[in-house]
């Protein structure tokens, strides 16, 4: 119906809502079982991975990085491992981005937000902190008491807090200061943190990592996924009907009573649900959400209320997941009476599967085949040719060798263009007439200007290519590169 | 704050109170830390204004209270730039000019640098990769009025041709014609004559005989016996392929009647040793350097 707009109402100032929600604190209540020994393992296996990575050593021979994983910014190199990336191999980190996406998208489609719930640092951390939190101040009733307590201000409770705050600083402080040592050989690095020389940079970046990480992980919490974070939004639109998530059974039956009332109607034969009503999958949900309200946003498929229910379905002698990761098609299919069924293999998982293959085997291809010694040219555009005093024809190259190997190199240069041209590199007195051999660093670039001169009796025509073989003599490694000698 | 809004049947929530044709428009607050970064954000802008330069005047600007502006902190950085590279420019000022080529170091920095100048300082007759044009000789061939040594490219750029410059290369070009040493007609026997030199081909019933006698006459003494040039004078090879004003029968003509005298001016003095060092390196390596 079309009701006239009162324009008193729109005019005046007291008819509106509050401007602000301030946020409902959550207290999660700390809970065991399967999925909570899920999420420690993982926690415990990615903070190791990223506090300790940086101290593994790498023998790459005698002056060259030594830690297993650095990005040396001042020389642009990239050290994973038994790989070296040089700028102009990025196109690995792009593929890698690629992989990561779709491997979320995946994932995305087998378990709903996994990476939500187990993998984000925003869940790890928080969870970290909340373990820090209930270790000190207690489990979900005592923490909510002490926040309500009207004498706040008792030395115990003080020190309870202070404590909270500095065991929370010192990780934090500890999650800045690991980021840094990827970027700088970390023993060096952590004893001039220590003794102050290390560059200023490293203590901003150190600053700023310590401050995100306390602010995100001890005070936004679940306001990061679900005011900040994109992915709860794109993700709704990655996910099918068959993708497993989080899921209130209710399949399982109305209404929810408690255990003696229901133990009451089901002897009066009338119709009763599993659960009892304990709100125990609402006091352990780290977003503080109730999950039987069926799929939220607001929800990160941590999978804690699985277990938090588990408990006190066993404890009641009920069957136990009631909730579970689940879908709406198995809910229909039981109340059908049909058996549930799983489907992991579906076309959307196998595309999936298949691209992440795909990216990945190309990585690995390129990654075994590519060269560690390289050319790359240039030709002179302006001009393109020249034309000598006894009329023969030069044309001049920018060529650049790279030595990815770590050590120095002697590499020859051979030009296969036209006939009896002669080559000459700028600054090079060649030993052997027409093929000029260069030493190049270990490790380095080295750009030399090139001219070929065609005599001329043998002038081209128009252009014909030219071919330019570098070949270590040492190792007999080459490689070649292919540009025109163009006539003016 | 006060609710004045109704409840929303269908949400549960309260709605703002403003209806337009029958929609209601529910009341979904923002956050606390929403709004306190929003505000933040507002007061982070004033004191932006304040601090650095931001308000446009009559005829300045606001200075901000640290006078900080982009130019005094490109000039300082600039500086520091000068400053990190001094060490290198050094070397370059003291290397031996010969030696530079032979470091490859030194020749990558004056390579680099040398570059960088031509383009500053050269290139407007020269070209941006010296090819030059008609009147500014191509500096990637082999050809050179003033000699191709790395010496030679070093002083013609310090002190340049017909200059005015003290140590200045000199030598003129005549004007055959315009001052009447040759007539009309001789002119152009030797012209076709010149062009027989380097094989290229002349006009019909020319009188080589007559041509070659008016060259040894008059052009000899500057350009060599053959014609081979002379670089003590700037005076070009003219059996060669390369032709700076051209080698067509009526360019020659011209060349002959009006004479030539284009000006290389002196870098000596306009700029600092090591950069006209680098500059010598940079030509040099072009390709055409003997
Ligand atoms: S509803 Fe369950 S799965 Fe979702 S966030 Fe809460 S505890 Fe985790
Ligand atoms: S924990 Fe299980 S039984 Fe308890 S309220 Fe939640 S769903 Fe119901």
């Amino acid at each position: 119906m079309n009701t006239a707009v009162n324009p008193n109402e729109l005019t005046s100032d007291d008819d509106y809502g509050p401007l602000y929600a301030s946020r409902k604190k959550v207290y999660p209540q700390s809970v065991s079982g399967t999925f909570r020994r899920i999420k420690w393992g993982l926690m415990a296996f990615c903070l190791g991975v990223y506090y300790f990575l940086p101290f593994v050593r790498w023998n790459r021979g005698l002056g060259a990085p030594n830690q297993a994983v650095l990005i040396d910014l001042p020389n642009s190199r990239f050290y994973f491992f038994f790989i070296e990336l040089w700028p102009q191999e990025v196109y690995y980190f792009t593929g890698l981005l690629i992989v990561a996406a779709v491997a979320l998208f995946l994932m995305n489609s087998i378990g709903g937000r996994l990476w939500c719930g187990y993998l984000c640092p925003q869940t790890v951390w928080t969870d970290l902190f909340y373990a820090v939190e209930r270790l000190i101040e207690g489990d979900r009733r005592e923490r909510m008491k002490k926040d309500k307590s009207s004498d706040p201000m008792k030395l115990e409770r003080i020190s309870e807090i202070v404590l909270k705050h500095s065991i929370w600083l010192l990780i934090a402080w500890w999650t800045g200061g690991a980021w840094v040592l990827y970027f700088n050989d970390a023993p060096t690095l952590v004893k001039q943190l220590i003794t102050f020389q290390a560059p200023m940079i490293a203590y901003i970046w150190i600053g700023i990592l310590t401050a995100t990480t306390y602010v995100l992980a001890g005070y936004m919490r679940e306001q990061v996924c679900t005011y900040m974070c994109p992915w709860p939004r794109i993700q709704a639109a990655l996910t099918d009907e068959w993708a497993l998530n989080v899921t209130y059974r209710y399949d399982r039956g109305e209404k929810r009573t408690s255990v003696k009332k229901a133990a009451e109607l089901r002897a009066l034969g009338e119709q009763v649900g599993d659960c009892v009503d304990c709100y125990q999958c609402v006091a352990v949900c780290p977003t503080g959400i109730d999950i039987r309200n069926g799929p939220q946003l607001e929800c990160i498929q941590c999978g804690l209320c699985i277990d938090a229910c588990d408990t006190v379905m066993k404890k009641i002698g009920r069957p136990t997941r009631l909730i579970a990761y689940d879908n709406d098609i198995n809910i229909q299919r039981r109340q059908e009476g049909k058996p549930p069924i799983y489907r992991i293999v579906r076309p959307r998982t196998i595309i999936y599967s298949a691209m992440i293959a795909a990216v990945g085997g190309i990585m690995l291809y390129a990654l075994l085949t590519r060269s560690l010694l390289d050319v790359n040219v240039l030709h002179d555009r302006n001009p393109v040719a020249v034309r000598l005093s006894d009329g023969s024809i030069r044309n001049a190259y920018t060529v650049r060798l790279l030595n990815k190997r770590g050590f120095d190199r002697v590499i020859a240069i051979d030009v296969d263009g036209p006939v009896n041209a002669t080559v000459h590199v700028v600054g090079v007195d060649s030993v052997t007439p027409d093929r000029p051999m260069i030493v190049i660093g270990r490790d380095q670039t080295a750009e030399l200007r090139l001219l070929v001169t065609a005599p001329a009796e043998s002038n081209p025509e128009k252009s014909i290519p030219v071919h330019f073989h570098v070949t270590d003599i040492g190792l007999g490694e080459a490689a070649s590169a292919t540009d025109n000698f163009v006539a003016p | 704050m006060t609710d004045h809004g109704e409840i929303d049947s269908v949400s549960g929530r309260t709605t703002t109170g403003h209806e337009w044709d029958g929609i209601k428009e529910l009341n979904t607050p923002l956050p606390r830390w929403w709004l306190i970064t929003f505000y933040l954000t507002i007061i982070w802008a004033i004191g932006y204004w304040i601090v650095y330069p931001a308000w446009p005047l009559i005829s300045s600007n606001t200075t901000g209270l640290f006078g900080y502006s982009t130019r005094a902190s490109l000039a300082v950085e600039l500086a520091n730039l000068e400053a990190a590279r001094g060490e290198k420019m050094a070397a370059l000022a003291a290397a031996p000019l010969a030696d530079i080529e032979k470091d490859p170091a030194l020749l990558a920095l004056a390579r680099a640098k040398g570059r960088v100048v031509f383009g500053d300082n050269c290139a407007p007759c020269h070209g941006s990769g010296a090819a030059g044009a008609k009147g500014f000789p191509n500096l990637n061939d082999d050809d050179w009025l003033w000699g191709g040594t790395l010496e030679q490219i070093m002083q013609t750029i310090q002190f340049g041709a017909r200059s005015g410059h003290a140590k200045t290369h000199e030598g003129q070009m005549l004007a055959f014609g315009k001052d009447g040493v040759l007539k009309p007609d001789e002119i152009v026997t030797v012209a076709n004559y010149v062009r027989s030199l380097s094989g290229l081909p002349t006009r019909q019933g020319f009188d080589a005989a007559k041509g070659e006698k008016i060259f040894t006459e008059n052009c000899v003494a500057c350009h060599g016996d053959g014609g081979k040039g002379n670089q003590e004078m700037g005076a070009p090879n003219l059996t060669d392929k390369i032709w700076l004003y051209g080698s067509d029968e009526a360019t020659l003509i011209e060349t002959i009647s009006q004479g030539r005298s284009g000006v290389m001016p002196a870098w000596d003095g306009r700029l600092d040793p090591a950069t006209l060092k680098a500059m010598a390196v940079y030509v040099h390596s072009l390709g055409g350097g003997k």
